[in-house]
């Protein structure tokens, strides 16, 4: 049996869907047991979250108050002691689990596989290489214990109405005093979540100013869509850092991008090409965004945007 | 604050689109351009800016790589680093040797901060530094865009999914650094001849008592599927209908 332990990821309240887009990855392992670790100060409501994702058989909940942020510092000595009973170690492929899960793995002296995109057995998987370029299988020794990050874009998340044990977990594990969380400054936003918002509207460099942003916000709001970025817009400062999508940025998957007002660099096409459909709008019929977009549109985006909003209303 | 070390990957240019071989084992490097890694390009960077504000520190610009890594650590050299290192292999080394092998360099250096780009462009695997946080016992203050040195402390805004957060680690530390952390400078020409005398020190993984284990063996390069190119609208009605004809608006 191969039992695999989730690292869940989680903001104390609601349980990020990247987590459920990890059981859908460790799911396609053969015979795999499923549990989530979910570390907090409190993870009552999170760790029942957990619990309702099908195909999990086991929630350890470890709360901790030192576990009220999720610094990598603090929680790789904790994870690696759980870790002792498993076969398999998966993250997000998210800032978080990024961050936490190769700490996880030095200190266990294994490997680390990252970005997961696909299995081909308990311990072959295909991951992204060149920014996305090429795509690697890559075999693990299977008497070592296996860390991965699973690239969320590739997979569904797994459905609701699961009904997993939820078990509090005491661990002794003593923890540096080295690394202290400070605060942190959201996009505060009503907006969905870029990272897995099901509509995305993003603009480019064309959009020529962060005043200009305004007509996709506009858009946006009218989608009930996500707003992204292209890194030259972000470099611009047309929009902030946590916007850009790219090799470098948020690799998404929604069910529809439209892109606007952006070329198409290799690097943000890294970011979008598992979106189901991809919409275009440029007024250079030549960008490479045409090149991977279902619908293209040649024009001036200043008429386009404003126009298709109103259509919306109608 | 005495010592930096910078950790220096050689990749592919960023500009060079990479080509799968058609045998499928691995990807076209023969005669392409290479480079220091674009983060660790800036990993440098700020090393130099913090060497220009708080002064009197050293920048040790350190490898792992073939002999004409060399190439790289003289970049690194002519924008300002004082000494390079390379741990010459002529194989490639996954990122827990990697790690080991700065962990080596770290523990015959004693920096106070190691800083590194939060990932290559040639593997994306994102995980050295890390790693070389975790076996060093030290703190990690990934994907940093800002970077303010106090004392024996060190305050780093961090680039996250959600915004920014702010972490505060003792150093030493292992800070790896994001996009917008800076600028890196351009080279001039009266600096590439001064980076050749520059001492550059070359030594190997088991000089340093650490054995490059292949923990992943690639089976397989492929290029990833392609994306059908779609159809052309010509307006935006056109285009409000087939998205609505397919239940996307």
């Amino acid at each position: 049996m191969n039992k695999i332990l989730i690292i869940g990821e989680h903001d104390g309240k609601t349980v990020n869907p990247a987590t459920a887009k990890c059981v859908t990855c460790a799911r396609a392992i053969p015979d795999a047991e499923i549990t989530i670790a979910v570390f907090g100060a409190d993870t009552a409501t999170v760790a029942a979250q957990a619990a309702a994702i099908a195909g999990v058989k086991t929630v350890l909940r470890v709360d901790r108050p030192e576990n009220e942020h999720p610094l990598a510092a603090i929680f790789a000595p904790q994870v690696t002691s759980l870790a002792a009973d498993y076969s398999h170690v998966f993250g997000p492929s998210t800032s978080f689990g990024k961050d936490l899960m190769p700490r996880v793995a030095a200190l266990l002296g294994v490997p680390q596989v990252s970005d997961l995109m696909a299995v081909e057995g308990a311990y072959k998987f295909r991951r992204p290489i060149y920014a996305g370029n090429a795509i690697i299988t890559v075999e693990a020794d299977a008497e070592r214990k296996l860390v991965a990050t699973v690239r969320v874009a590739s997979f569904e998340a797994a459905a609701g109405g699961g009904t997993a044990a939820v078990e509090a977990k005491s661990l002794n594990v003593a923890l540096p005093s080295h690394t202290r969380y400070l605060g942190a400054k959201s996009g505060s936003t009503d907006r969905p979540d870029l990272q897995t918002a099901a509509r995305v509207v993003s603009g480019g460099r064309a959009l020529a100013s962060a005043d200009n942003f305004k007509i996709l916000y506009s858009l946006a709001d009218k989608l009930g869509a996500a707003v992204g970025a292209s890194r030259a817009a972000v470099d611009a400062g047309y929009a902030p850092n946590e916007m850009q999508v790219g090799q470098t940025g948020k690799i998404i998957s929604p069910e529809i991008y439209i892109a606007i007002g952006i070329s198409g660099a290799i690097q943000h096409l890294t970011g979008i090409k598992d979106a189901r459909t991809i919409v275009a709008i440029n007024k250079d019929g030549e960008a490479p965004i045409f090149e991977v977009a279902d619908y293209g549109l040649v024009g001036d985006l200043f008429q386009i945007v404003p126009e298709l909003e109103k259509m919306l209303g109608t | 604050m005495q010592k930096i070390l910078v950790c220096i990957k050689r990749v592919v240019d960023y500009n060079v689109r990479v080509r799968v071989k058609p045998d499928g084992s691995g990807v076209m490097l023969d005669g392409v351009k290479m480079s220091v890694n674009p983060f660790d390009e800036i990993a440098l960077e700020e090393a130099l800016r913090i060497k220009e504000r708080v002064g009197n520190i050293e920048v040790v610009a350190v490898s792992i790589g073939v002999a004409d890594t060399q190439q790289q650590l003289r970049t690194a050299l002519a924008m300002g680093a004082d000494r390079a290192i390379l741990v010459q292999s002529e194989a490639a080394v996954e990122p827990l040797t990697a790690a080991q092998t700065f962990l080596a360099l770290a523990k015959k250096e004693n920096p106070d901060l190691i800083l590194l780009g939060k990932q290559a462009i040639d593997d994306d695997a994102n995980q050295t530094g890390q790693m070389l946080a975790a076996l060093w016992e030290r703190p990690q203050a990934t994907y940093a865009s800002k970077v303010e040195i106090g004392g024996e402390k060190a305050t780093v805004t961090r680039e996250i999914d959600a915004g920014l957060e702010t972490i505060e680690v003792d150093l030493p530390a292992v800070v790896t650094v994001d996009l917008r952390l800076n600028e890196p400078r351009y080279v001039k020409l009266p600096d590439i001849m001064k980076a050749k005398k520059k001492p550059l020190d070359v030594t190997s993984l088991a000089a340093l008592g650490v054995s490059a284990t292949v923990f992943l063996k690639t089976v397989k390069t492929e290029p990833p599927a392609q994306r059908q190119k779609g159809v052309m609208v010509k307006d935006v009605s056109e285009l409000f209908d087939a998205l609505k004809k397919k239940g996307l608006i």
